[in-house]
C-alpha cells in the first residue's frame, strides 16, 4: 500500500500541470467517496454500538454490575468459557491431524474431497449444525442407542451444546494452519528425521514452533467463534436457565423477558470479549510468518 | 515410534518403520473418523430425515405456504443486502486502497468487526438503536418506519454482518490493479469517472461478484442476528432459518429437514460458484 501511495506523491505536481481543474475536480470526487465510506461505517456500525454501550449503563453502573453479576449470568458465562475452552483445544488436536493429512501425508484419492468437507461448516446455517445434533441423538436418531447405552444425555444437555460448537468452529484451525504449514516446507521436518529424531519430538520440537503464529490465529478465531455461538446452541441447549444456558443464550432469553438492561449488559460483555480477541489477531497479523 | 532406536542397531530397523507407518495410519484415521463423526454422519441423518417419506413428501413440505414464503422472503432479503455491500464495499474498498486520510486506521478496524462480534450481539445492537422502546426507534415508529420486527431491521442486520465480505475479496485485487493503468488513462485526457468504469471495474468484476455471492450465502442463513430483529411473523418476517428453528420447536422434524435440505443445496451451488470464480487460488491449499 505504501508503494502506490509514493506514486501518487510523485505524480501529483504533473497532474497538476497538466489541468489544475481536473485535479480540483478529483479531490472533490475523492472527498465525496470517503465521506460516503465513513458515513456509511459510522450509520451501520458505530451507532447501533455506541446505542448499545449507552443502553447497557441506562440503570447505572449499579444496575449494569448487578445484572453481570446476577447467578445466572455467571454461572452462563462460566458455562460459554467452559464450552469454548474445550471445542477449541478439541478442534486444535483433531484439526491439527487434518492439516498434517492434507499438507504432509502422501497424496490419496478423494483428497479434494476431503479438503471441501472442511469447509462445510462455514455453508451450513448454525440452526441446521444444531438440528443435525438433534436428528442423530434425539428420540429415534441413529446414534440414540449408543448414547442410550453409554448413559450420556446429547440432546439439551452439554455435550450436544459441545458437539454443535465444534461443527460451527471446525474449519478455522485446519484453515489457518494448512498454508503456514505449506509455507514453512519439509527441509527442517526432513533434517530432524535424519538426525535421528522421532515424529512426535519432529512435530514438538520443528513444526508446532514453525507453524506457531498460525495456529494460534486459527485458535482465537475458533475461540471467538465459539463464545459468540448461537443458533447451533439454542437448537439443542433446551434452554434451562442455570444449567445449559451460555452468555449468548443468557442475552436471548433476557430479550425475551424484555430484561433489556441484563441482554445488553451481557451483549456488551460478549462484544467487549471480541473486541479483546480481535486486537489479539491484529496483533498476531502482525507477525512476519502469517503474513497474507 | 522412536526413529533413534532405527539408526541403531539392524534388527530395529524394520521395527522403526513399521511404528512410524502405525503411526501415520493411526494419524489418518483420526483425522478421517474426525470429519466423518463432525461432518458426513450429521449431513446424512438431515437428508435421510428429509427424504424419508419420499420425494412427494418432500417437495410438499418446500411449497407449504409458509416455507415457501420464508423461502421468497429470505432470498428477496439476500438480493438486497448482495447487491448494496457490492456498491458500498466496492466504495469502502477503493478508498481505502486509493486514498490517505484521518481516521483511516480506525475505519479499517471497524471493517473487520463484524468478523469479531458474535452476530447475537450484532442484533442486539439493533434492538438497541431502533427498537420500538429506544428513543430513535420511537420517533421512527411514530413517523411511520418500523425497523425493529420489520424487513428493514432484517436488511440492517444482514448488512452489518456482512459488510466485510465483498470489502475484503475486492481490497487485494485492487492493490495488484496497476495504479499506473490507471493514472495513464487519467492523464490521457479521461474523466474519473470514465477511467474507473473503463479500466478499474473490469478488474474487479470478479471480486466483486464473488464478495457479493459470499454475502448472498451468508445472508441465506444467518440466524443468531436475525431471530432477534426480525419478530419472525410466518409469511412476513420468518426468515428460512428461524423457521426451521420454529419448526424444531413445534416437532415437525420433517418439515426441518426439507428446509434444511434446501439451504444446503443452494448454499453448495454458491460455494462451487465461488471456488470456481476464485480458480487456482483455492487449490493452491491442497496442491504443495
Amino acid at each position: 500500500m505504501s508503494h502506490s501511495r509514493t506514486g501518487v506523491k510523485t505524480l501529483e505536481p504533473d497532474s497538476l500541470n497538466v489541468s489544475g481543474t481536473r485535479a480540483a475536480r478529483r479531490s472533490l470526487a475523492e472527498r465525496l467517496l470517503i465521506g460516503i465510506a465513513v458515513a456509511y461505517a459510522a450509520l451501520l456500525l458505530v451507532g447501533p454500538l455506541d446505542a448499545m454501550g449507552w443502553n447497557a449503563f441506562a440503570g447505572g453502573a449499579g444496575e449494569f454490575f448487578k445484572q453481570v453479576t446476577s447467578p445466572d449470568a455467571i454461572s452462563a458465562l462460566k458455562l460459554t468459557l467452559l464450552i469454548a475452552a474445550a471445542s477449541t483445544a478439541i478442534n486444535t488436536v483433531f484439526g491439527l491431524s487434518v492439516a498434517w493429512l492434507l499438507v504432509r501425508d502422501k497424496p490419496f484419492p478423494g483428497r479434494g474431497i476431503v479438503n471441501s468437507l472442511v469447509d462445510l461448516p462455514f455453508a451450513v446455517s448454525p440452526v441446521i449444525a444444531g438440528f443435525m445434533l438433534i436428528l442423530l441423538f434425539g428420540r429415534s436418531g441413529w446414534l440414540a442407542p449408543v448414547a442410550d447405552r453409554l448413559g450420556i444425555k446429547v440432546v439439551f444437555a452439554l455435550p450436544g451444546m459441545l458437539l454443535a460448537t465444534i461443527f460451527v468452529s471446525l474449519p478455522f484451525v485446519i484453515r489457518e494452519v494448512m498454508p503456514v504449514w505449506i509455507q514453512v516446507g519439509t527441509e527442517q521436518e526432513h533434517a530432524a528425521y535424519t538426525m535421528g529424531a522421532s515424529h512426535l519430538q519432529t512435530f514438538w520440537h520443528v513444526t508446532l514452533p514453525a507453524i506457531k503464529w498460525g495456529l494460534l490465529y486459527g485458535v482465537s478465531l475458533s475461540f471467538a467463534r465459539a463464545v459468540g455461538e448461537i443458533g447451533a446452541v439454542l437448537v439443542v441447549s433446551g434452554n434451562v436457565s442455570g444449567m445449559t444456558e451460555t452468555a449468548t443464550l443468557f442475552v436471548y432469553r433476557s430479550l425475551d423477558d424484555r430484561n433489556y438492561v441484563g441482554a445488553f449488559a451481557m451483549a456488551l460483555i460478549l462484544a467487549v470479549a471480541s473486541f479483546l480477541i480481535l486486537a489479539l489477531m491484529e496483533w498476531l497479523n502482525k507477525r512476519p510468518e502469517i503474513k497474507r | 515410534m522412536s526413529a533413534g532406536s532405527a539408526r541403531l542397531g539392524g534388527a530395529s530397523t524394520s521395527l522403526g518403520p513399521a511404528a512410524a507407518a502405525a503411526g501415520r495410519w493411526g494419524l489418518r484415521l483420526t483425522a478421517l473418523c474426525y470429519l466423518g463423526f463432525m461432518i458426513v454422519l450429521p449431513l446424512s441423518a438431515v437428508i435421510a430425515s428429509g427424504f424419508k417419506e419420499g420425494l412427494s413428501a418432500f417437495w410438499r413440505d418446500i411449497v407449504d405456504p409458509t416455507a415457501f414464503g420464508a423461502i421468497k422472503l429470505t432470498i428477496w432479503m439476500a438480493l438486497i443486502v448482495a447487491a448494496a455491500n457490492a456498491l458500498m464495499g466496492t466504495i469502502t474498498a477503493y478508498v481505502m486502497v486509493r486514498y490517505d486520510f484521518p481516521g483511516k486506521r480506525i475505519l479499517n478496524g471497524l471493517i473487520d468487526l463484524p468478523f469479531a462480534i458474535p452476530t447475537l450481539v450484532t442484533g442486539v445492537m439493533l434492538v438497541a438503536l431502533y427498537g420500538p422502546q429506544r428513543t430513535l426507534g420511537a420517533w421512527l415508529t411514530a413517523h411511520g418506519m418500523q425497523i425493529i420486527f420489520a424487513t428493514p431491521g432484517i436488511i440492517l442486520a444482514l448488512l452489518l454482518v456482512t459488510y466485510p465480505f465483498v470489502i475484503r475479496t475486492v481490497q487485494p485485487v485492487l492493490m495488484e490493479v496497476e495504479k499506473g493503468q490507471e493514472e495513464a488513462a487519467f492523464t490521457l485526457g479521461a474523466s474519473g469517472w470514465t477511467t474507473f468504469v473503463r479500466v478499474v471495474l473490469p478488474a474487479l468484476a470478479r471480486a466483486i461478484v464473488t464478495g457479493s455471492l459470499l454475502t448472498f450465502a451468508r445472508a441465506l442463513g444467518e440466524f443468531g442476528s436475525v431471530v432477534v430483529v426480525a419478530g419472525n411473523i410466518p409469511g412476513r418476517t420468518l426468515t428460512a432459518p428461524v423457521f426451521i428453528y420454529s419448526q424444531i420447536e413445534s416437532q415437525s422434524l420433517r418439515s426441518a429437514s426439507a428446509m434444511s435440505i434446501f439451504l444446503l443445496a443452494v448454499s453448495f451451488c454458491l460455494i462451487m460458484l465461488i471456488e470456481w470464480l476464485q480458480g487456482r487460488k483455492r487449490k493452491s491449499y491442497v496442491a504443495q
